[in-house]
């Protein structure tokens, strides 16, 4: 399942599965451009559905990024400190920010599915 | 996440842009191109390595005729006029009485008038300012109905030269008028990227016809403002509303190479006060060049301490480098403060960032050099 906000994060978790991966549209990427520096949250670090859990610089400015769920972050994505590009190539992939334990599960019901966030961007441009 | 705002200017360009696949930000009141598809880090590179198009018609330009033209204006700028050549370009300020700048911008001696190109976001106060002053002997008029181009990078003249030779030896700084393929324009060897490179005014009919013919040239692509924007800071160049306003002086912008010979012994300029004392006893603060040790970028309004941890000062401009692929800066901090290679730290989010003074320009320049006859 991959929901999305209107923030522009999307949160996708498999079925039985403990942890929520969490990052930025391919839409967030776009209007960003090329992504040079991203601040990950710390292991263990518990955060609120909508808490500043990350921030990510592109060449023209600094952006928050929010969880979209509550939870305690198990892991981060390493490879994003090299490789900050992964955001502008693969925003829904591996350019993942986070990995997250939901302690709400009904958090993920009231964000948007990707019909929805479809309709939503379409509404902006 | 897009201002939406509809009555803002288009220059004559606008749908080229969006033809080009532009994203377009509102920028000093125009709709205006910060990148196109190929995004800022390509196409700041593509400007170092080969040539760039800009658009940069939402900058003023302005021409200055009256029989006291050259000496009515020489009260209004810290440069020598008087000792500029004819079709040569001079960068100044319009500077308030307490030295405070204004507005910063090129000046180029015409055989009867100046010409000025100023900033699209102070253009009305220039405007405003140059009534007050000149009002009367002056005619002042607004070149709106002329487009302006920027042709910057190391193969510019190359590429230029195909269509008018007589550019290719054109020196640095100065101005000339030539045809490109029957366009009338007048191009000066100038910019705001460090590069070699051209700014070439046309008139708003032909401006379409001349972006056409030049893009047309299998090395040039077009380039939005956030390139020009990491352009200029890796060039070291000062960006009016960031790094100049109008409570900073030339001396404390470190601009005091701008400051002419006979205006540095005589004065004779609005706010010469205050600049020949600094120029004296110094300024109180200094614009200076930063390296971040990390790779966070400090952007403008971060603070900077020194290595004990006391405030001294503030950044005016700071972003990522393409070229040298790290973090640099600008900013001001308190004249002691300002000396080469010392440690400083920058707040970002709360964290301190270790940094080191250094001089600017970050990127050594390309400016085109006449080769000198013996």
């Amino acid at each position: 399942m991959i929901k999305y906000t209107k923030q522009h994060e999307w949160v996708a978790i498999n079925d039985g599965d403990e942890k929520a991966a969490v990052g930025i549209t391919d839409y967030a990427q776009k209007q960003l451009g090329d992504i040079v520096y991203v601040e990950l949250p710390g292991i263990g670090v518990k955060v609120n559905k909508g808490d500043e859990a990350a921030v990510v610089e592109s060449v023209k400015a600094a952006a928050e990024v929010y969880s979209p769920i509550s939870g305690e972050i198990l892991e981060v994505n390493e490879n994003l400190a090299d490789s900050p590009e992964l955001i502008n190539n693969e925003a829904e992939a591996n350019g993942w920010f986070f990995k997250l334990a939901p302690s709400e599960e009904s958090e993920l019901e009231e964000l948007m599915d990707k019909e929805g966030y479809d309709k939503y961007i379409g509404g902006l441009d | 996440m897009e201002e939406e705002v509809s009555d803002l200017n288009k220059t004559v360009l606008f749908d080229w842009h969006r033809s080009k696949g532009a994203k377009i930000v509102p920028f000093a009141g125009y709709h205006m191109p910060v990148y196109y598809g190929n995004g800022i880090l390509k196409e700041h590179l593509h400007t170092r390595r080969k040539v760039s198009l800009f658009d940069i018609s939402h900058m003023g330009q302005i021409e200055l005729k009256g029989p006291n033209v050259y000496s009515d204006f020489e009260a209004l700028v810290p440069a020598d006029v008087f000792d500029l050549a004819e079709n040569h370009c001079r960068y100044t300020q319009f500077t308030n009485d307490r030295g405070g700048i204004i507005d910063d911008f090129i000046v180029t001696k015409q055989s009867d008038s100046l010409n000025l190109v100023v900033n699209a976001a102070c253009k009305m106060k220039d405007f405003t300012h140059l009534k007050a002053h000149l009002e009367g002997s002056i005619e002042i008029e607004k070149l709106d109905n002329y487009a302006l181009l920027a042709l910057q990078g190391p193969q510019s003249a190359e590429v230029l030269s195909k269509f008018c030779p007589e550019i290719k030896n054109l020196a640095f700084m100065t101005k000339q008028n030539a045809l490109i393929k029957g366009i009338n324009a007048n191009i000066s060897r100038s910019g705001y990227t460090g590069e070699d490179g051209f700014e070439i005014s046309v008139k708003n009919s032909d401006c379409l016809d001349l972006v056409d013919i030049l893009t047309s040239e299998p090395d040039v692509e077009p380039a939005g403002l956030g390139a020009r924007d990491t352009l200029r800071l890796e060039a070291g160049l000062c960006l009016y509303g960031n790094d100049l306003d109008e409570s900073i002086t030339p001396v404390e912008a470190n601009l005091t190479w701008t400051i002419g010979k006979q205006k540095r012994l005589e004065g004779g300029f609005l706010g010469d006060d205050k600049i020949l004392s600094q120029l004296r006893d110094g300024p109180e603060k200094k614009r200076i060049g930063i390296c971040l040790s990390g790779k966070v970028p400090a952007r403008s309004g971060a603070d900077i301490l020194d290595g004990e941890g006391s405030s001294i000062g503030t950044i005016s401009s700071g972003g990522y480098s393409p070229t040298l692929q790290k973090p640099i800066a600008m900013g001001y901090v308190t004249l002691n403060s300002a000396k080469l290679n010392e440690k400083i730290q920058i707040i970002v989010r709360k964290k301190r960032l270790e940094a080191t003074i250094i001089k600017t320009p970050f990127v050594e320049p390309n400016y085109y050099k006449t080769s000198k006859k013996k």
